[in-house]
């Protein structure tokens, strides 16, 4: 078995924020994350596909299409956009970088080749803070 | 002979922005700006190098003391911009384009004033990996 990664990246703004709380509240779980007026950062998305390679291509699956797969089912979607405003798939959640992750997976999973099967993403939020979905 | 050195300090924020012009319309600020000019915003991981240069202080063998210029980088700068929307929270890019180049010169405007004249600074601020801008030139 061989795991092949994919890396795309994007920026966007976004805030932490539940509706069902006070302003209170807010503040005091996600501080400055609250922020009414968003922040932003630039993301990083790993997508690690598995699988034994073709012995007619040696490719698991050609990296190039993946990374074509990629960009129209997520990066076109979220690229110098609002999270919280503008992105369908994250209507009416909270947008923390693990829901964020986990919203991607069932996005771009479906969509996948049936050949190709997703093992992770790996999601980075700043170079200090990331996430991994294993779709568990 | 001459001892001058540069000194850096790292630090880094992250924000909201967009890019446009309230005297241009939609359309001129899409055309220039692209998607950078998208009304909801978006935002970035900024990093930013302070570069100090200066001669060694034989008594310290400091150009400066790097926690005293984190501190002014973190009052001056990361408070004012961390976790914020540059066009709507600061006063700075109020009126301002907050492009990577005039948030340099903003942020070396903002710092040069606390420090000796002796000492030289530049700033590079990467707005992404692969976008950053040096001012002075």
């Amino acid at each position: 078995m061989v795991y092949l990664t994919r890396v795309e990246h994007f920026n966007a703004a976004h805030r932490l924020y539940n509706p069902d709380w006070s302003e209170e509240q807010n503040d005091a779980v996600f501080g400055k994350c609250a922020n009414a007026n968003w922040h932003g950062h630039n993301f990083e998305l790993f997508v690690t596909i598995k699988g034994q390679p073709d012995p007619q291509t040696g490719f698991i699956f050609d990296a190039k299409k993946l990374g074509a797969i990629i960009r129209e089912r997520i990066v076109d979607k979220v690229d110098h956009r609002n999270l919280n405003l503008d992105v369908t798939f994250m209507m009416g959640k909270l947008c923390s970088i693990e829901n964020f992750v986990i919203a991607i997976w069932k996005e771009l999973e479906p969509t996948l080749p049936p050949q190709v099967q997703l093992h992770c993403l790996k999601l980075i939020e700043t170079p200090r803070i990331y996430v991994e979905y294993y779709g568990e | 002979m001459s001892t001058r050195v540069a000194v850096y300090r790292k630090e880094h924020f992250n924000a909201a922005h967009r890019l446009f012009r309230s005297d241009w319309d939609e359309a001129t600020n899409a055309r220039v700006f692209g998607k950078c000019a998208l009304p909801n915003y978006h935002g970035h991981n900024y990093e930013l190098i302070v570069k100090v240069t200066g001669e060694v202080d034989p008594e310290t063998g400091y150009v400066i003391d790097l926690k005293v210029l984190s501190d002014l980088i973190q009052q001056q700068v990361i408070e004012r911009f961390d976790h914020r929307n540059l066009n709507l929270d600061t006063t700075e890019f109020a009126r301002l384009n907050p492009t990577a180049e005039n948030i340099a010169v903003v942020i070396h405007d903002l710092l040069r004033p606390h420090l000796s004249d002796q000492l030289d600074l530049q700033i590079r601020l990467y707005e992404t990996p692969r976008n950053f801008v040096e001012y002075p030139a």
